[in-house]
């Protein structure tokens, strides 16, 4: 099976994160997963988009998010990209914690891992990118040897 | 649509009605005025209903962990009604749903509130 393979240019604003979230749902559903992992994909991306454009971006109208999806044979694979400072992931709190417990905020990450399956973070001096992968089930090519 | 939301009096208890999404922007300021007009007005027993609340995201739980910490630094209460799987799925997964009063009966749920 060939990758398809579709990106976007965005701006920093409320808007693309809800245009993020429905895009993502439209891309699972097209990728054959059910409804609730459609809701994870996209809640994922949403998280992810939340934290390009507020904590990356900082709704600088000058910079922009990307975000690709990539189909391939196993897997949707994600990409939500900003233009930032660069988020260190080692510097996140852990929001289970119980000193964490009952803060208003720091859990997008958490549950971006929480509902894919691999989830990577590469900050730079230019920008953050997050890459998530959700594997997808019930793929034929998944679960069958190729014939001899 | 965004977030509704609208309030009624049971035996002391101020239900507010929630339905749409809890996110970040007009749902989550939506619950935030809504919380702290009410605790502005001494209605301190609050009972918020998600049965119609069909999505939240952590913008959404960081609001009703601000809605319910308020309320107790106020002397007031603040508990949940009607979850649906969304949303009691999420709090599962971030540990919270322990933290609140989560009623699954309303009247059971205002009865539950100290006199």
């Amino acid at each position: 099976m060939s990758a398809d393979r579709v990106s976007y240019t965005l701006d920093s604003t409320l808007e693309t994160v809800n245009n993020a979230e429905e895009t993502a749902s439209r891309m699972a559903a097209e990728a054959g997963f059910d409804d609730e992992e459609i809701m994870k994909i996209s809640m994922a991306v949403r998280e992810a988009a939340v934290n390009a454009v507020l904590h990356g971006n900082a709704y600088d109208p000058s910079k922009k998010v990307t975000l690709a999806f990539e189909r391939t044979a196993h897997d949707l694979v994600i990409v939500i990209r900003d233009q930032g400072k660069g988020l260190d992931a080692s510097k996140i709190p852990d929001p289970l914690a119980p000193d964490n417990l009952m803060k208003t905020s720091g859990r997008g990450i958490f549950l971006i891992r929480s509902f894919m399956d691999v989830v990577e973070i590469h900050p730079s001096q230019t920008g953050t990118e997050l890459r998530m992968i959700k594997h997808v089930h019930g793929n034929p090519a998944d679960s069958k040897e190729a014939p001899q | 649509m965004t977030m509704k939301s609208s309030t009624r009096q049971v035996d002391g208890v101020t239900i507010v009605d929630l339905s749409g999404r809890i996110t970040l922007g007009e749902g989550s300021v939506v619950l935030r005025e809504t919380v702290r007009d009410l605790l502005s007005k001494g209605q301190k027993k609050i009972l918020l209903n998600l049965g119609d609340v069909n999505y939240i995201d952590s913008s959404g739980i960081g609001e009703l962990v601000s809605a319910f910490t308020t309320s107790k630094n106020q002397g007031g209460d603040l508990k949940l009604l009607n979850l649906t799987k969304k949303v009691h799925d999420l709090l599962q997964i971030t540990k919270l749903y322990t933290v609140f009063d989560v009623k699954d009966d309303e009247a059971a749920a205002v009865k539950s509130f100290s006199k």
